[in-house]
Parts: C-alpha cells; structure tokens; sequence
C-alpha cells in the first residue's frame, strides 16, 4: 500500500485536476465574495479610520460565508456517482482523505484571498499601521481554522437531507473563537496594536481541532 | 443450504442488517467456496445489494458476523476485495484511464501499465481522453468493472454489473468473470439478467425478504416458479 502521505498527495493532486477542469468552488467563492465587497462599498462610506476598525469584520465573514461554497462542493464531487465507496472499501487510510481535501479547500480559499484582498483594500482605501508580515500569519491560520473545521463538518452533513444548511449550522458556533481571533488580530495590526495574544490563541485553536478532526475522521467517514 | 466442499472463504452467521426499523438482512447464513462465481437473485428489496454492500464493509451489521478470507475485520483483507456499485464509484470530468490511476495509488499498485491492462481487458480503450461523464452508460458499466479489477481481488462483489450494456459486451464480461472465477477468484453477481450466468455461475442463490431462501445449481429451479407449478 502506499504511504498515507502518497495516498493524500494523490487525492490533493485528483482534487485540483477536478477544480480545475470544473471550476465549481473557485466560481461561486469569488462571484460570492465580489458581491459582499461591492454590496457592502455602497453600504457605508467609511473614512479611512473607520475602514480600518471594520474591515477585519468584513474580510473575515465575507471569506467564512464564501468558505461555505468551497466546503459543500468538495466532498458533493464525492457523493456524486458514490465514489466515496470506491475510497472506503480500498486500504487507503481515512486521515488521508481528510488531509487531502482540508488541503485543497485551503487551497481554494488561499487563492480567493488573494484576489479578493487587494479588491478590499481599493474599496475600503486599507493602510495598515502595523506590519504586513502579521497579517499573512493570520490569514494562513485564520484560514487553515476555518478549512480544518469547515472540511471535517461538511464530511460529517454529507449523509444528511439538507446538507447545506446543516454545515453552516454545525460550522459557525464552532468558528466563534476563531473568527473572533482573526477579527481582532485583523484590527489590532490594522491599528498598529499588538496581535500576539490573538495569534497565539488562533494557532492554538488550529492545533486543537486539526488533532480533534484527525482522530474522529476515520468515525465519520464511515458512519452510516 | 446446500454443502460446499472446498473451504470456504466468505462465512457469513446470522447477520442481521436493520436500518431504523426496517430489516433488510434478517439472519442470513451461509458458506461460499473460493473458485466458484454465485449468481445472487431476488426481487427488489430482497436484501441483494445491502448484503453485497455489507460483504463489503461498507455497511455495519447491527447483529452477526461475517469473515472473509479468515478475518472478521474488513480493513485486513480489502486490498483482496474488488467491489463494483450500481453508480459507476468513478470521476464524471476525469478520464477512464486517469480514474484508475488514482485508485491504484489508493491500492499501491506501482506497475503502470496495471491500468490499461484491466480497461483492455472489459473492451474499452485506455487511451480514450473522454471523460466519464461523456462515456455511454454500458461504457460506464465497463469501466466500473475494470476498477475493480484493478487491484487483482480474490473476491469480487459485483452489483449489477450487466445492467444498460448490450448483450454482446455484457457476455463478453460474464466470459471474462469466468475466466477470473477459472483463476480461482471468488466471484458474488447480484443481478437481474440471471439468463446472462445460465451455464457460467456455479450456484444461484435466491434472496427473499433479506434472507437466502435456496441455493441451488440450475437456474432454471427459480423456487417462486417451482411454487407456481
């Protein structure tokens, strides 16, 4: 058998070939994420100081709702003509998969932060106080916080009726620490304040549910 | 039941498979031989494809035991299990042939030519750049095949495997599930084009109302017909 390391490697590599000739997440998350920033452009009409107070808000919802689109088309690619049980009756382990897809969703929401970011900072006129260097570790934590979770409940809602509704249902509350971490973090290196509290506490919630999901994924996965 | 003489590799002892309160296996018993191709029959809702599927651990049983191969724990010998759905278990946007080579990667099948050899060998072309979702619904049945071939099984759980191909193709598939079965592989056909197995499967068996109601030889001796007349 290959080594899970191999077997996620594949499945990643499988995950992207797929994205790429679809194009279902990435399309939904930016034409989702496009029209938060412009609905909320003509919403307000804040000064630069008042940008700087609520664009961490902002950025951060924008991308957990946009995350949600992400999240429901990866693992539908995996009910769809049942390939998951193609999957679950092989040798290849689940944490694999897991890894796989969290992965590839991270992926997917990285380059839609990427996009969307200098959209945000042309719309809201952004100049951050603090150093730039910060807010790239936020964004990867902040980003790998919402994925861990977000892959591990979307596998869990995959068997029921309505599935999309039941994952932002199971997601939010569990993301309240983290979306609050990456908020204040956001705001804090926006403003030239210190984040270091909120970075450590966000890195800390990745290592506690990366380590939770790993070791319940294998339950799920093959619950009926 | 009727007595096996060689050993048997799949033993199957009062499995019950219940979902909420409805029972779709209610204590099937039974020994099946290596070497033999079994023909599982019955109307729909007989408990075929819940039994295949929990033969294939992809269902728990709420109550007995199964053991395939000596082992009562399907992770330890699923690299010998080849399991074919009624989906096609494949990638619409990917090709038959890139298809195969990820689930080789899952089953560590290092030789390259492993894929192209089981796609040649349902009838289909391993270097069609098609992707699934463009393949005809037999093609689609043929491909299904290939990738449970592709680990070289010692059991094969086939569920439906004729259904939408062309009668050509699909005795093309029963020649090439004898030749596997003349190989010593142990092969489990749920279907409902029975006649296709006439004179290829070495036992039919008849499911009714989740349990095996007869097992026997001649197709022919369907037990709701011997009743009728």
């Amino acid at each position: 058998m290959s080594a899970p390391t191999g077997i996620a490697r594949a499945t990643l590599l499988k995950d992207l070939r797929l994205e790429w000739r679809s194009k279902d997440a990435i399309n939904s998350m930016l034409f989702f994420s496009l029209l938060v920033v412009v609905v909320f452009s003509f919403s307000f009409d804040p000064t630069a100081e008042e940008s700087r107070q609520i664009a961490g808000g902002l950025i951060w919802v924008a991308f957990l709702f946009a995350a949600v689109v992400a999240l429901n088309q990866t693992w539908a690619r995996e009910i769809r003509n049942q390939v998951l049980d193609a999957y679950r009756v092989s040798p290849a382990p689940a944490n694999s998969l897991f890894l796989a897809k969290t992965l590839g969703n991270f992926i997917f929401v990285t380059v839609l932060e990427a996009l969307m970011t200098p959209l945000f900072i042309a719309f809201y006129r952004l100049r951050a106080l603090g150093p730039i260097w910060q807010l790239l570790v936020v964004a990867m934590l902040g980003t790998w916080a919402l994925v861990v979770n977000g892959t591990f409940f979307a596998a869990m809602s995959l068997r029921t009726r309505s599935r999309e509704i039941m994952l932002p249902l199971l997601l939010f509350p569990i993301s309240i620490p983290a979306l609050l971490a990456m908020v204040q973090a956001t705001t804090a290196i926006l403003n030239g304040e210190g984040a270091r509290f909120w970075i450590v506490l966000l890195a800390t919630y990745d290592l506690v549910f990366t380590t939770v999901c790993l070791l319940l994924f294998e339950t799920v996965l093959n619950a009926e | 039941m009727t007595e096996t003489s060689a050993a048997p590799v799949v033993t199957v002892s009062n499995l019950i498979k219940q979902f909420g309160r409805f029972a779709a296996l209610r204590g099937v018993t039974a020994e099946f031989s290596a070497g033999k191709l079994y023909a599982v029959l019955g109307d729909n809702g007989a408990g075929k494809t819940t039994l295949l599927r929990t033969l294939a651990g992809l269902n728990n049983p709420s109550s007995g035991e199964i053991a395939i191969l000596g082992s009562r724990r399907f992770r330890d010998i699923c690299q010998q299990v080849g399991y074919m759905a009624h989906p096609s278990l494949l990638y619409d946007e990917m090709s038959g042939l890139e298809n195969l080579q990820y689930f080789a990667q899952l089953y560590g099948i290092a030789n390259g030519a492993r894929c192209a050899e089981v796609i040649r060998a349902v009838g289909l072309d391993p270097e069609l750049p098609r992707p699934i979702g463009q393949y005809s619904q037999g093609m689609k049945q043929r491909m299904s095949l290939a990738r449970a071939l592709l680990n070289d099984p010692t059991i094969l759980l086939l569920d439906e495997p004729f259904s939408n191909v062309d009668l050509h193709s699909a005795t093309e598939m029963v020649r090439l599930l004898t030749g596997h079965r003349d190989q010593g592989k142990t092969i489990f056909v749920v279907t409902h084009q029975a006649a296709l197995l006439d004179g290829a499967a070495d036992e039919f068996i008849w499911m009714e109302y989740g349990n095996i109601v007869e097992r026997t030889r001649d197709f022919n001796r369907d037990p709701k017909r011997a009743l009728k007349t």
